[in-house]
């Protein structure tokens, strides 16, 4: 039995090993035609088999951007709201239906953006925002253009619905262990709600909030075919967030089995290693960040 | 004397701005949730009949159902359990139980997490690179492999948590009266951990369940039905994503149909997966 779990044990090591091993075995020929070209140039054209993935990657890091922006103060609301508003009773089912959220498979989302949020925003709040932000003038070119309804902006917008469970549950599990002591002692001294959440819940259970929201970001990072559904899936990079684009992931997923020729499958692996490599730095990141938090909350 | 009343004012404005968005935030999310229900309802139910249980996947323009798709979901989601669970049960178990504070265990439980946090769709690519490649066509097998691997790392992480929180007397009172380590994993610890175990694979079935991107390029799809695990094979989610991109009403109507009873398995699940847990914390 010791025998057979250790080599259970290797085994999970070896398949990741493998699998970073088989992405750059199949990133090769694409990083050996393009160099490091292929990280700076925007170009994706199949026909002439020139490949760069500056689109993408730009894609990925600006949707995951914006589900940050909204996806953390909403996250953070929630949980205000469930640890220090919400009546006792009504607790629990709300934790539940926030969490059920993270159950919806990710292609449920897609569907749903694409049919029903896409075209909300496209009518309503697409021609509000281009309409309010005209006169700014950093913040016109970014809402720009025609009302697409799929693009940049909605895929953040499904990123972001879709990390809020995952914050969320996270958050409201550290307040809690926040001790009402010191939650007390600050109302005591007529703190308001709010003071007594900024003051003294976030600073306790400022790691945690941070594993939370990496949780998020990392899954934001990798989303695929929700984003698939709403990108738009144009290799550009457009100066308006309105316009569409495309994500590593969605890339991959668009492309893949329509991919002939080596170097346009090879160039779609290397996608797939960028990817792997983001993901890998953000965990790793967040990781060393909350060993050093810990560690001078520990001294 | 007065209370410097400009700032007290400031204060419990800034109070009430936060609080509302607290509000607002908590609302939003719970209509957010209510709104994808309601929408997967009022759209997949009215599809829901006994043809798409019986039926195969229709070309456009004719009426059908989604046996195959069904068929081929739960056999690619029974082989990556099948494979997943038990590996992931013993890898487990080695870092709780054999190898608890080695330099193995540590090293395999990074490791896993990078698995867990891994896009699902470099999992896809990796299959395909190691499987799909080598076997010259896609396959069922590919697609179970695939799924397999999103399995491990969720039953790695469960397996290890929860035998970590069996206590140690236990153990040591199975050793005393003389049961040899293999015995006292097995006897006590599994017992003592079954739920959260248990937990632990439904959740893993619940995220491989609606899993798309992995099969993508793994599984494929197929038109027809077919029960030969080494061809290509149809699945309700690659099934859904081609459907409702597609131009035709009626094979987009078919995808809310399957997107519904994908979530309603799901959520099933997970619902489960819940009972199961708390039932263990209030015995």
């Amino acid at each position: 039995m010791r025998i057979a779990t250790r080599t259970a044990a290797i085994t999970v090591l070896l398949l990741l090993g493998g699998v970073i091993v088989a992405l750059i075995q199949g990133s090769i020929p694409a990083f050996r035609e393009f160099g490091w070209g292929f990280l700076t140039a925007e170009k994706w054209n199949p026909a002439t088999e020139k490949f760069g993935a500056l689109a993408p990657i730009y894609g990925t890091l600006v949707t995951s951007f914006i589900a940050m922006l909204i996806g953390i103060p909403v996250s953070l609301g929630i949980a205000i709201f469930i640890t220090e508003l919400c009546p006792r009773s009504l607790k629990r089912p709300i934790s539940t239906a926030i969490e059920l959220l993270a159950g919806i498979p990710s292609i449920i989302y897609g569907i749903w953006g694409l049919f029903v949020l896409a075209p909300f925003l496209q009518a309503y709040v697409q021609p509000f925002l281009i309409s309010l932000f005209a006169p700014v003038p950093v913040l016109s070119s970014l809402f720009s253009g025609p009302p697409y309804g799929i693009g940049i902006f909605t895929a953040g917008i499904i990123l972001s619905i879709m990390v809020l469970p995952y914050i969320t549950s996270v958050t409201r599990d550290v307040f809690e262990t926040v001790p009402p002591v010191l939650k007390e002692s600050a109302y005591g001294l007529g703190c308001t709600t709010w003071e007594v959440v900024r003051q003294v819940v976030l600073p306790y259970t400022q790691t945690g909030v941070i594993g939370g929201v990496m949780l998020g970001l990392g899954r934001a990072l990798g989303e695929t075919m929700a984003v698939t559904f709403v990108i738009g899936n144009a290799h550009k990079i457009a100066a308006s967030l309105l316009a569409p684009g495309t994500t590593i992931s969605a890339a991959i997923a668009n492309e893949f089995t329509e991919a002939d020729g080596d170097l346009y499958t090879s160039s779609l692996i290397a996608l797939g290693l960028l990817l792997f490599v983001i993901t890998f730095i953000v965990l790793a990141g967040a990781r060393l960040l909350l060993l050093r938090l810990q560690k001078r909350a520990g001294t | 004397m007065a209370l410097n009343s400009a700032m007290y004012r400031r204060r419990r404005f800034g109070n009430v701005v936060v609080m509302a968005f607290a509000w607002v935030a908590a609302a939003s999310g719970l209509m957010i949730l209510a709104l994808i229900l309601g929408t997967l309802l009022f759209r997949g139910f009215s599809g829901l009949s006994l043809a798409v249980f019986t039926e195969m996947t229709p070309p456009p323009g004719s009426a059908g159902g989604l046996l195959n798709a069904i068929y081929g979901s739960v056999m690619m989601t029974l082989l990556g359990t099948a494979i997943g669970t038990p590996i992931g049960m013993l890898a487990g178990t080695y870092m709780a139980e054999y190898g608890r504070g080695s330099w193995l265990a540590s090293i395999v439980r990074f490791i896993n997490d990078v698995l867990l946090s891994a896009p699902s769709i470099v999992i896809g690519l990796f299959v395909y690179e190691i499987m799909v490649v080598h076997m010259g066509h896609f396959s069922a097998w590919a697609g179970g492999v695939a799924l397999s691997l999103l399995v491990l790392p969720v039953v790695v992480r469960t397996t290890e948590d929860m035998l970590l929180l069996v206590p140690n007397g236990l153990r040591e009172a199975a050793s005393a009266l003389g049961s040899p380590r293999w015995l006292t994993i097995v006897q006590v610890a599994y017992r003592a951990a079954r739920a959260g175990m248990i937990t632990g694979v439904l959740l893993a079935i619940a995220r491989i369940t609606g899993e798309t991107a992995p099969l993508l390029f793994t599984a494929l799809n197929n038109q027809f039905m077919s029960s030969n695990m080494n061809a290509p094979m149809a699945n309700l989610p690659v099934v859904i994503f081609q459907f409702a991109l597609s131009p035709y009403a009626d094979w987009q109507k078919l995808a809310w149909t399957g997107a519904l009873i994908i979530t309603l398995a799901v959520l099933a699940l997970n619902v489960g997966a819940r009972s199961l847990s708390q039932s263990r914390t209030n015995d």
